[in-house]
């Protein structure tokens, strides 16, 4: 059996069952070894219910997918290091915790390195069988949180490390981190002035930077595509050494998105190019989501408040257009219209 | 087994028999040979099973500690001066989460200015970081406290901290009574965490806690801390029964007995202190000496008892609280709060400068003759600091005042003494 880069191949055969416009994969015709682990009954929900992030949180879904794949990769042996961050704090308003796992939140920018000390422990001890999944927000990851994490790629700890990527500081109110894109208001960027919202040419691609480590695995995915997400969850599971996975999770609060449309809006940032779903192994791009229907940047940045700046009675075509030539850069760099990608 | 060891040769083999099962390491002069030391144990297999962790800085370090820590694994780390505070909202956290760590700190002066050389100024910045701070007089306490470090740390669930006097004790060569590997192994038993990262009863670890429970979460840090004031003298007894020698202890006190002044300082800075006081005793000055072991739990009561009947206090301390004075002075004055005993500080040997015996012997006279002021700095060179002064009287913009005043004095920057 062939897994797929989003779980859409079975046997020899591709099989296609999404419905146009929507994705939906027909999960109960696929063979079980490649069935969503959320229609499993018996699913671990990692990140249980209850919670209190907001209506439409990406990182809540996809943080519960991700760790319950894991948790069905691992024979539900995994212990977690987490950052601080939305994430942490929705989670765990103690005495009620939603986790269902063993988690440890230390510090904000030290969860690569935390989570080193427990493969360490884990590995001195014998425990062979019990695996460490590290996991943060973008501010944690790629920029306070980035030295360690440098650090726990180049040793090639056995550590899965997943970035929950909402592009910006959410926990404390909305401001600009490095994975902010261009244009975005944030409360630090704000949507005033000449030019409003986040300065071009800035930030930095952590999974690009991750390969650069040489690592067994990296991938970006989405909440848009959580099979895909599930799948490559489970493929780090598979491997051993640093693996890093960067999960784009819209934030309706932060975007300023309605909580229904979450899905929708990363679905778009797919569509139109500009968050490349691709994965690479041992530094070099071994798959790559395909673009379906192929939008213009313009219907992505629409559906969201931050920004709002660039349209309205003078749209602010220019800096609409550098956005569409990132969106065309990455469309051409990661080959996401090439035939023969899979989709 | 008596060996002539380097200071840090020899912390390293004791904490290497203390069988840690995580190292991480990050370098950082003068704590260097300790870690290399280990690294070499690891690697040759004398240290089994240990994972040695080169990490990319001290944060790094004390987070991979943490890590370990709660997943059930015995954890040491090394580190000083520049790399504490690089590491320092870690080890807050560390003690927060109640975690066991070891760690040397080999003292050493923060820059800026940069300096390499030894004071206390590091590991004070930590005092109040949760930690259990102890301080060692000699190569063979520095040795021995590691192994009562281990213990101590896992009986109370709190990280302890020992200090070493950078170069002065971590390299210098002195007859050190070696543990044997039975002996520590009979003193320390394996690691038994009280809390576990385990798969198979998931706990939820560094939840938020608000109003509602901090003060109680950390009065119980308090009060772990106030239990060790009775742990300390209790396990330092057992290792006198196991290894035949003191080491440890809340203090140690040097011809206290009928004494009208009392000298008390940290660390290695005794040993010239104790010289000091067998001149003046030769000369029938009833003069003693406290050196404080444990400086984190603050020994209040010992003091007290220690320093009963004495008229005059003076410490000798290597760190300056800038814009008040010494830092164990005050803690000294709350000790002695109503037994009428007089206080003053002596800032000594800051970043690195000898503390001579000539110059000891000035200021204890002049302490025991009643003409020591509140706060005293050894040997200060106020001339240099008035030119210095002078220059940025007269000039705006008389550049950095660091190379001003050394190019003032003609001195290179290694000049020690
Ligand atoms: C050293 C340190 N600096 C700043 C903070 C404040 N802080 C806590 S969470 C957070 C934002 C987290 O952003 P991100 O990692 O992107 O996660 P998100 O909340 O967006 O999911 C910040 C700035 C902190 N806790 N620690
Ligand atoms: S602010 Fe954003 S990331 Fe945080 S809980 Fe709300 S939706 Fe989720
Ligand atoms: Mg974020």
């Amino acid at each position: 059996m062939e897994a797929a880069t989003n779980g859409q191949t079975v046997g020899p055969a591709r099989v296609r069952f999404y419905q146009t416009g929507t994705f939906t994969v027909g999960n109960r015709l696929l063979d079980v070894s490649v069935q969503s682990v959320q229609s499993d009954p018996r699913r671990n929900n990692s990140l249980n219910s209850g919670h209190r992030a907001c209506q439409g949180c990406g990182e809540a879904l996809g943080a519960r997918y991700a760790l319950d794949a894991a948790m069905r990769a691992t024979k539900n042996r995994i212990v977690v290091a987490n950052a601080t961050g939305c994430l942490e704090v929705f989670s765990t308003p103690y005495p009620e915790s939603s986790w269902r796992v063993p988690w440890l939140h230390s510090l904000f920018g030290n969860a690569p390195a935390v989570a080193t000390g427990i493969a360490a422990a884990l590995k001195v001890k014998g425990k062979d069988d019990v695996r460490v999944v590290a996991q943060g927000g973008d501010g944690g990851t790629v920029d306070i949180g980035f030295g360690c994490l440098s650090g726990m790629f180049e040793r090639n700890d056995d550590v899965l490390y997943i970035c929950y990527d909402n592009e910006a500081y959410m926990n404390t109110g909305v401001q600009r981190s490095s994975a902010t894109p261009a244009g975005a208001k944030t409360n630090t960027t704000p949507g005033v002035g000449e030019e409003p919202g986040n300065v071009f040419g800035q930030g930095k691609s952590v999974p690009l930077i991750a390969m650069a480590h040489g690592i067994p695995y990296v991938a970006t995915a989405s909440v848009a595509d959580l099979r895909d997400l599930e799948y490559k969850v489970q493929k780090a599971m598979g491997l051993h050494g640093a693996r890093y996975i960067h999960v784009h999770v819209p934030c309706p609060l932060g975007w300023g998105s309605a909580p229904s449309d979450t899905i929708r809006v990363a679905r778009l940032a797919i569509e139109s190019g500009l968050f490349p779903v691709f994965e690479a192994e041992w530094g070099e791009v071994t798959g790559r989501r395909r673009i379906r229907d192929l939008v213009p940047a313009q219907a992505y940045l629409e559906a969201q408040g931050r920004f709002r700046h660039l349209f309205g009675k003078h749209p602010d075509t220019r800096r609409i257009a550098w956005i569409q030539d990132i969106a065309n850069r990455n469309i051409r760099r990661f080959g996401l219209l090439d035939e023969g990608v899979q989709s | 087994m008596f060996r002539q060891l380097e200071g840090s040769q020899a912390i390293a083999e004791t904490v290497a028999m203390c069988r840690p099962e995580v190292i991480c390491a990050y370098p950082i002069t003068p704590q260097t040979h300790i870690v290399e030391g280990l690294a070499t144990l690891v690697k040759n297999g004398t240290l089994s099973p240990c994972e040695y962790i080169n990490v990319e800085s001290e944060f790094a370090a004390m987070s991979v500690a943490i890590g370990a820590s709660a997943a059930g694994a015995r954890a040491y780390t090394a580190t000083a001066s520049q790399g504490i505070l690089f590491m320092a909202e870690a080890v807050y956290n560390a003690s927060g989460l109640g975690l066991p760590i070891v760690m040397t700190v080999g003292n050493r002066a923060i820059g800026a200015p940069i300096n390499i050389w030894n004071d206390h100024t590091d590991s004070m910045s930590m005092r109040d970081a949760g930690w259990i701070q102890l301080y060692a007089e000699t190569n063979q306490e520095a040795a021995d406290l590691h192994i009562l470090a281990f213990r101590l740390a896992e009986e109370i669930s709190l990280p302890v901290m020992v200090c070493v006097d950078g170069f002065i004790l971590t390299h210098a060569f002195e007859r050190v009574d070696m543990p044997t590997q039975e002996q520590i192994d009979s003193y320390l038993p394996p690691y038994a965490p009280r809390q576990l990262l385990d798969v198979d009863e998931p706990v939820t670890i560094g939840a938020m806690v608000g109003p509602e429970a901090y003060t109680e979460v950390r009065y119980l840090a308090h009060h772990r801390q106030m239990d060790a004031l009775e742990l300390i003298p209790r396990l330092s007894a057992e290792f006198r029964e196991t290894f035949g020698r003191d080491s440890g202890g809340l203090l140690h006190t040097y011809r206290t007995e009928d004494a009208e002044t009392v000298v008390v300082s940290l660390g290695s800075v005794n040993g010239t202190i104790k010289d000091v006081i067998d001149e003046f005793r030769d000369e029938g000055v009833r003069i003693g000496a406290i050196s404080i072991c444990s400086f984190r739990p603050f020994p209040m009561e010992s003091l007290r008892v220690a320093l009963a009947g004495v008229r005059r206090v003076v410490t000798v301390e290597k760190s300056l609280a800038i814009g008040l004075g010494g830092n164990v002075a005050p803690e000294v004055r709350e000790a002695l709060a109503g037994m009428g005993i007089s206080v003053a500080t002596i800032i000594a040997g800051l970043g690195g400068r000898a503390i001579t015996r000539s110059s000891l012997r000035g200021v204890f006279r002049d302490a025991v003759e009643e003409r020591l002021p509140p706060l005293t700095f050894l040997d200060l060179d106020l001339d240099l600091v008035h030119r210095q002064l002078e220059r940025e009287r007269a000039d705006r913009r008389s550049g950095p005042a660091a190379e001003s005043m050394l190019k003032d004095l003609g001195a290179v920057a290694s000049r020690v003494g």
